[in-house]
């Protein structure tokens, strides 16, 4: 197919280009008209074909269109808005047993054709190599099917003044409330993905994200000191309407100390906090290193169990495939065979899922063309399964991938990415200010920090955004230069409590890397807040000439 | 077509700016193939190619602006987004930092591109992964690795005559090594412009001997000790130093740069006086592109001289508020070395820890650049000059600051690239004494 040919299909040609610029998101707006489903399903048809006819056993293409748009801010100004748009076709395939991929921004029949071919060529060539086949769990295809984040409002449909205004008023906010300065960013996402497979799929999403984090900075002249607090609002799979605060959906963190967010995200009135915020912590008292009772918060637990739990458990890392970049993994597959492995306490349940209404990872199929679901990884404390695709299942005797397989991009070969893994709340019930009442020397962690973790996931160190010194059952008042540092068993074997479903909320990741070449994922992890015993503390603070 | 020629790229550049009624158009138009091949569990996991490129239109109405990316550059496609990025410009409140785009520049190339590495085959990346697995196989280790080819183009114009094309190429693979057992593992990078310098099979000789020499690390306590940090190590720790030298965050009092009461240290001895770091799109080994992002000719700039920090980057809104020229973003980073070898380096220690590459870098204090890490993939224990055993990883929380004035002796400069380094770099092996390690870290 030529290209006028694709632009005739697709609706965007020349005659729809002069799109009303006021009261209108314009660009936006032009980027909602969707690619044809009919046109994707010829290409798609195309390399299927191609590929087959060249050799390959399996073949699966991904047409992808990726829309996003960024609003910077600083204080009071908006820096720059930037829509970005990337289209495209990858094609991978298994041939001799080997994988090949091969991506275009070409979209006509004979490019992605072509694109098949050579992904065919390299399998061929690489096969030599091989010293195993690729061995693909079934798919049942599921024919032409469809799926879309459930967003009541498009991003694509708010004007970009009202988002100004929005980081503008939030700006305002911190820098009234004693922020020295304050930068905010809108980071929207729509990703239009087609997938179909010579297993007779054919599935087109329709997939969309929101973050909102900001930076306020509080100086000091006199001092020279400076501190920041960052947002405490989680990026989100859903739609604009996640900023549209209610306040019913307003928590009070343990002793009132600030507010937090659920289901929808009061930006101005953190922004406030965090201005006031960052200008207590220059003052606050830098901490005395040694053991503490943790008391930690979903907007902080989100990390930790992003890095201790969500990445340990990808069975590419326990396998190997990740050894010379991303790492590997302490939890051995003999850990879990043992069936006995305490990867924490007994009410330590940890799940993975892509279904999760409002998350990051949620989505209808995984990019190999598998139903998303819900699986345990953690039960009462024990390790009892991992995160795998389609070509690793068998190595753990099921029949089914688990469906997290993800490429970021068109031109990204798919690979196993993380689903969004979370820590279940608490069976019995108990609020955050109950957890605290019981605590005699601890410390309460607000929102996440810097964090590090070694290759195989036992040593960690993380910082936070919020800490609060609790002595004999209260909050006694602010510290700084806190971090703590454990091993990931030893660490979630200490977990000694948590709290009900009241408390339970998700945090995320917007920029997950991993991978060679690199790619990013956006996952969401959700907890309740959660206390743990006895966890080394060290003082960060240090001077420098 | 992902790979243009100089006519086919201005034809492009042109074509934009012709297109754009605002009152200013920047284009920057990059394009060409990625290929690469992943290998991991001593088998290829991965491999493929891909062709792309991408537009970026900049537009403004006085202050106000928009940009726009894509990669359909058919007439209509071009329209679109020259016409998206004028409606985003229009939408958009004014900036009142706006700058307007670079005035016209003239730009001396820099050796940038290598037909070896543009004519790369699928053959020739299978033969590299050979090249590592093949010796891993032999030795009974596995080898797990990543080889990365990239050649294209970037043409880059504006409405006041900007223009500047140049095509680059570079290779870039790295090698873990383990046993099977998985008590000992190493590493090894290796960046190159020109694939017929990269030799898999040599560099892979130096993660086999490490895997096999760290088997049965032993325990040493957490504390301070004198290093020696393989340039890839030291890589990473400078690149967080580099963050640190925004002039307006400095004025700002928000970067270890910032004078009490007000202003910037700049001029002030921070290291010892051995130190020095600039930045040069010409340098011999390590070339890149003689413009910045914005369009800004690029030249030599010495950022760090005799241990004072001479250099801080100037945007070019804090440039004009400060009455100060405004210099282009420098695109890699040369620290000068000494003569001696890392064998010299670790004979003329009395005692300390060779560490072959840090992981997980993070920014604790950015008041002190406190930054965390581990050590990974070959961490020894070295004893009146020779290697002695393997010892377990250690974090470390440690500031390049202090790290740079703890120094003990710096050997011969390598290139670096890849994970941990923003730019490319020019990085010595650096003796370092007094270095902070944490904790230990039971990983392998």
């Amino acid at each position: 197919m030529e290209r006028r040919d694709f632009l005739k299909i697709t609706g965007i040609g020349v005659g729809t280009m002069m799109v009303p610029v006021m009261g209108r998101a314009i660009a936006a707006e032009e980027l909602q008209a969707p690619m044809a489903v009919a046109f994707k399903k010829e290409l798609a048809d195309a390399a299927l074909n191609a590929a087959t006819k060249a050799g390959a056993s399996y073949c699966d293409v991904r047409i992808g269109r990726y829309l996003q748009q960024f609003i910077t801010t600083r204080d009071l100004n908006v820096e720059n808005v930037v829509n970005t748009e990337s289209l495209g076709a990858g094609v991978r395939v298994i041939a001799n047993g080997c994988y090949g991929f091969a991506a275009t921004n070409l979209l006509t029949k004979d490019a992605v054709a072509a694109a098949a071919q050579q992904a065919v060529a390299i399998a061929k060539a690489n096969a030599r190599l091989l010293s195993e086949p690729v061995r693909l769990a079934a798919v049942k295809g599921v024919g032409e099917v469809s799926w879309k984040t459930p967003i009541k409002k498009d991003w694509r449909n708010v004007p970009i003044k009202e988002k100004a205004d929005l980081l503008i008023a939030a700006n305002k906010a911190g820098l009234d409330a004693g922020a020295s300065f304050m930068q905010s960013v809108m980071f929207q996402v729509n990703q239009q993905k087609y997938f179909a497979s010579t297993d007779g799929s054919y599935i087109d999403q329709d997939v969309h994200r929101l973050w909102v984090p900001f930076f306020a900075t509080a100086v000091d002249q006199a001092s020279g000191k400076f501190r920041t607090r960052q947002s405490l609002g989680a990026p989100v799979g859903r739609g604009y309407e996640w900023l549209d605060a209610r306040p019913e959906d307003k928590i009070q963190a343990a002793g009132g100390v600030t507010t937090l967010y659920k289901n929808s995200y009061d930006i101005i009135e953190d922004a406030r906090a965090a201005g006031k915020q960052a200008k207590a912590k220059i003052n606050a008292k830098s901490v005395e290193a040694g053991k503490y009772d943790l008391v930690l918060s979903p907007e902080h637990m989100y990390l930790t169990t992003h890095e201790s739990v969500g990445h340990p458990l990808e069975l590419d890392r326990v396998l190997g495939y990740e050894a010379n970049y991303a790492g590997t993994s302490f939890a051995t597959m003999d850990k879990w065979q043992s069936k006995k492995f305490q990867y924490g306490s007994k009410i330590v349940n940890l799940y993975a899922d892509k279904i999760e209404p409002g998350s990051l990872g949620a989505v209808g199929y995984d990019d190999e063309g598998v139903t998303c679901k819900r699986w345990d990884l953690v039960k009462d404390g024990i390790l009892v399964n991992y995160e795998a695709i389609r070509d690793q299942v068998h190595m753990l005797g099921e029949k089914e991938s688990h469906g997290c397989c993800y490429a970021d991009s068109w031109s990204s070969v798919q690979f196993q990415r993380m689903p969004n893994v979370s820590l279940a709340a608490g069976k019995a019930k108990l609020t955050p200010d109950e957890m605290v009442a019981d605590v005699k020397k601890g410390i309460y962690i607000v929102g996440a920090g810097s964090f590090s973790i070694d290759q195989q996931r036992y040593n960690f160190q993380f910082g936070g955004q919020l800490f609060y010194e609790i002595k004999d059952g209260k909050i006694a008042g602010e510290l700084e230069d806190v971090a703590y540092q454990a091993n990931t068993q030893d660490f979630w074997n200490a977990c000694t409590a948590i709290c009900d479903d009241r408390d339970w909320r998700m945090g995320g990741s917007f920029f997950d890397g991993k991978g060679q070449p690199g790619q990013i994922s956006a996952v969401s992890h959700g907890a309740a807040t959660a206390r743990f015993n006895g966890i080394n503390v060290i003082n960060t603070a240090r001077k420098i000439g | 077509m992902s790979m243009m020629t100089e006519a086919e790229a201005k034809r492009i550049c042109d074509k934009v700016l012709s297109l754009a009624k605002a009152d200013q158009c920047e284009v920057q138009l990059t394009g060409g193939r990625t290929g690469n091949i992943r290998f991991a569990r001593n088998t290829v996991s991965t491999s493929g190619i891909v062709d792309d490129i991408q537009l970026v239109v900049a537009v403004a109405y006085g202050k106000r602006q928009g940009t726009v990316t894509t990669n359909e550059l058919d007439d209509a496609g071009l329209e679109r987004a020259v016409r998206r990025a004028e409606e985003l410009a229009k939408l958009a409140p004014e900036n009142p930092e706006f700058m307007p785009a670079v005035a016209k520049q003239t730009y001396k190339p820099s050796n940038t591109f290598y037909e070896s590495t543009a004519n790369i085959t699928a053959e020739q990346r299978a033969q590299a992964a050979a090249d590592s697995l093949d010796p891993s196989r032999k030795n009974g280790l596995v080898a797990a690795g990543f080889l990365q080819d990239n050649a294209g183009f970037i043409a880059q114009a504006n409405s006041n005559g900007v223009y500047g094309f140049q095509r680059q190429s570079g290779v870039d693979f790295t090698c873990t090594v383990r046993t099977e057992d998985g008590r000992g593992s190493g590493w090894v990078s290796k960046n190159v412009d020109d694939f017929s310098k990269m030799s898999t099979s040599l560099a892979s000789e130096i993660a086999i001997a490490k895997a096999k020499q760290s088997v049965d690390a032993k325990a040493l306590e957490p504390g301070r000790y004198t290093v020696i940090l393989e340039p890839a190590a030291a890589a990473g720790i400078i690149n967080f130093l580099v963050f640190g030298l925004d002039a307006r965050q400095a004025d700002e009092g928000r970067s270890f740069m910032s004078k009490k009461g007000g202003g910037n240290r700049i001029g002030e001895k921070f290291f010892d006086e051995r130190v020095n770091l600039y930045s040069d799109p010409w340098h011999p080994d390590v070339p890149v592109l003689p413009w910045d992002g914005e369009g800004t000719a690029r030249g030599r700039v010495d950022v760090v001289k005799n241990g004072v920090v001479n250099y801080l980057q100037y945007s070019r809104y804090w440039a004009k508020e400060k009455g100060v020229e405004a210099k282009a973003q420098p695109g890699n980073l040369i620290m000068e070395g000494g003569k001696a070898s890392l064998e010299d380096m670790i004979k003329s220690t009395k005692k300390g820890i060779l560490v072959t590459r840090t992981w997980y870098l993070r920014m604790v204090d950015p008041q002190s650049v406190l930054i965390t890490g581990l050590t990974r993939d070959g961490t020894f224990y070295v004893e009146n000059g020779r290697i002695m055993y393997p010892v377990k990883n250690f974090r470390f929380n440690e500031s390049p600051v202090t790290m740079l004035n703890n120094l003990e002796e710096l050997g011969k400069t390598e290139r670096i690239a890849g994970d941990e380094a923003a730019v490319i770099m020019m990085i010595p092996p650096m003796k370092i004494r007094d270095f902070n390690f944490t904790s230990l870290s039971d990983a392998v």
